[in-house]
């Protein structure tokens, strides 16, 4: 190099090779979704790209969807929340159980408060117990809010909620009529995209969320420039569990009742689609976009195989290397960025 | 441990004259950490416009000392004083908020975010949406902002969307220089700012220096580099096991004298093995 400036000569050229790798960083999820839906196109033509089978999918992943976006927030701080399933369990079965005792808008509120207590306290213990990680203090909340889950249940299922706790998880919007038949839309699919907006516009135009980009790219950098680390950190972890208790209140709309094994494991499912969707495990990396590309593509592949008749055990092995395969297409796109 | 006899008689002047319009001050400052001292009965003042050398070996309490300054740990005893008044420095927001500043060693830059992101770091252009219901990250305003002030200090970059982690040793340093400057900043502190960049950045780096002395702005730099301190300071002082251990003006001393109050020699002659290292 001949630049007699060194200080502007270390940067290189963004050149097109760079720009492309730039725009597949951003936009690779969407084409992986692309070839994902033809290929279930290709393989089952009537029944795929229905309407019926495309808000299906989305419906059946509104859970798995509230439970990333707060993951993928926790995850964003280079943290790392166990407990949304339990979490998800012991917000239902709260308000599975109040339902019967109190009115419809205090148990409906119940669920996400629930919820969003759980996450307080894993916020709080994580900063101010000064656990060594995350992952010890969202351990103990899994089994905690499992059995205390149990214990506000009995152990057992309680069904029959009151209509206006079930609508977010059930009500059906009527759209219009093709195909011979009414045709309607799952209230919670609105609700997913809005969710998913919002939080987009959180994450990248607020300052609350670009701090928490540079939270996870370095706390200590943040920590030097007078932002409250510990407080942002009990923020993310109470939405996150506030999620968890949205999720819950789905789930239980869906499903007319509560139980108290609802979400076992759920919380990997999480962490998986906010992986295959870009985030960096070590924080400060990722997107809102990215994140709802992860949830589609598990959607999409559990959705293809059982319209093709695979069964689930298959699923879990491409689940699996799926993940793998996302994150080491992850780990050489970055080293291709850094040396061109 | 005594202060070093100074080299011409005018320190002792100079000192009065500057404790007068000092900036900022150290007085009698410890600092433990449970039993171990970091710093003991510390002091020493800054001028405006003044480069002030702070040297001594690992261990000796300089950062320890640049952290107190900063408002990241609170001294165990003693007091600061900025402009003439006592202060406390509850967080490095406190500091901040008087014009200190400061640029770690480690550059505190979050690699994952662009320059004038880090610029802004924690002091983030807002603006109003809704009505002022909500505060949005204003991007245009902090890049615009960014570009200005980059070019101010005739730092060159391509674009203040460069990811930082893009970035070579010497282009991060001119922008954890640019960030500490970013508002009237009144005095920067900057730990081994050369001590990580290649040979061709180092200049660059300090005529960066020299560039904030002719705007008013007072520095303390913490170098190891004997070229460093001789090329940009005003004055030189010595720490060694966390107390002062001697000072002078620049031009009354040599670089061999400084490197003997780093080992804890005073007058020092050049005639001892380690000089020759």
């Amino acid at each position: 190099m001949t630049n007699s400036d060194p200080l502007a000569a270390a940067g290189q050229e963004p050149g097109k090779p760079r720009n492309a790798v730039r725009l597949l960083d951003k936009y690779g999820i969407l084409l992986v979704i692309l070839v994902l839906s033809l290929v279930l196109y290709a393989t089952q033509p009537d029944v795929f790209f229905t309407w019926r089978n495309l808000t299906n999918i989305l419906t059946q992943n509104s859970v798995h969807a509230v439970l990333a976006i707060g993951m993928f927030m926790v995850i964003l701080t280079a943290g790392i929340d166990l407990s949304v399933g339990s979490v998800l369990a012991l917000s239902m079965m709260s308000l599975a159980v109040a339902s019967g005792h109190v009115p419809w808008p205090v148990a409906l509120l119940l669920g996400p408060l629930v919820g969003a207590a759980a996450g307080f306290v894993n916020g709080v213990g994580i900063t101010k117990l000064k656990m060594p990680h995350p992952f010890i203090m969202t351990l103990g909340m899994l089994f905690a809010a499992r059995g205390l889950a149990n214990i506000v249940s009995g152990g057992v299922p309680h069904s029959g909620l009151p209509d206006p706790v079930r609508f977010l998880g059930s009500a059906r919007i009527p759209v219009g009529e093709w195909g011979d038949r009414a045709q309607t839309l799952p209230f919670v699919v609105i609700f997913i995209l809005v969710l998913y907006v919002v939080f987009h516009i959180i994450f990248e135009h607020t300052v609350f969320g670009r701090r928490l980009y540079a939270i996870g790219g370095n706390p200590q950098a943040a920590k030097v420039s007078g932002i409250d680390v510990d407080r942002h950190l009990i923020v993310v972890y109470t939405i996150c569990g506030f999620m968890a208790g949205l999720a819950g209140l789905i789930m239980a709309g869906r499903t007319n009742s509560g139980f108290p094994n609802a979400g076992i494991g759920i919380e990997l499912e999480a962490i998986a689609a906010v992986i295959i969707g870009g985030a960096s495990f070590f924080g400060g990396r990722g997107t809102v976009i990215g994140v709802f590309g992860g949830v589609l593509v598990m959607g999409l592949i559990n959705n293809g195989l059982n319209l093709n008749n695979v069964s689930v055990f298959y699923q879990q092995v491409l689940i699996g290397i799926i993940i793998v395969v996302a994150v080491s297409v992850d780990v050489f796109r970055r080293e291709v960025s850094k040396r061109s | 441990m005594k202060w070093a006899i100074p080299k011409g008689g005018d320190l002792q002047k100079a000192n009065e004259h500057r404790q007068q319009s000092a900036i900022l001050e150290a007085r009698g400052i410890s600092k433990y950490f449970g039993a171990v001292t970091a710093l003991e009965d510390v002091s020493f003042s800054l001028g405006r416009g003044e480069v002030i050398g702070i040297v001594g070996d690992n261990g000796a309490g300089k950062s320890t000392l640049m952290k107190v300054l900063s408002g990241l740990h609170r001294p165990s005893k003693g007091k600061l004083f900025f402009e003439g008044q006592e202060v406390r420095f509850a967080s490095p927001s406190d500091a901040r908020r008087l014009g200190i500043e400061m640029v770690y060693q480690d550059l505190a830059l979050a690699e994952n975010m662009n320059i004038a992101e880090n610029i802004y770091l924690g002091t983030e252009p807002r603006k109003k949406v809704l009505g002022g219901l909500a505060s949005f990250y204003d991007h245009r305003k902090a890049k615009a902002q960014a570009s200005e002030h980059l070019e101010n200090l005739r730092i060159h970059v391509k674009s203040v969307e460069q990811a930082v982690g893009d970035l070579s040793g010497g282009q991060r340093q001119a922008v954890a220089i640019a960030r500490a400057t970013a508002f009237d900043a009144r005095v920067v502190i900057m730990d081994e700012p050369t001590a990580a960049l290649a040979i061709r950045e180092v200049g660059k780096v300090l005529d960066l220096i020299k560039d904030l002395k002719k705007r008013g702005i007072s520095v303390i730099l913490i170098s190891h580099r004997m070229d460093d301190i001789f090329y940009v300071c005003d004055r030189v002082l010595a720490l060694f096991h966390g107390r002062n251990f001697a000072h002078a003006n620049l031009k009354d001393t040599n670089r061999s004298e400084v490197i003997g109050w780093i080992m804890g020699t005073l007058n020092h002659e050049g005639t001892l093995a380690h000089d020759q290292l």
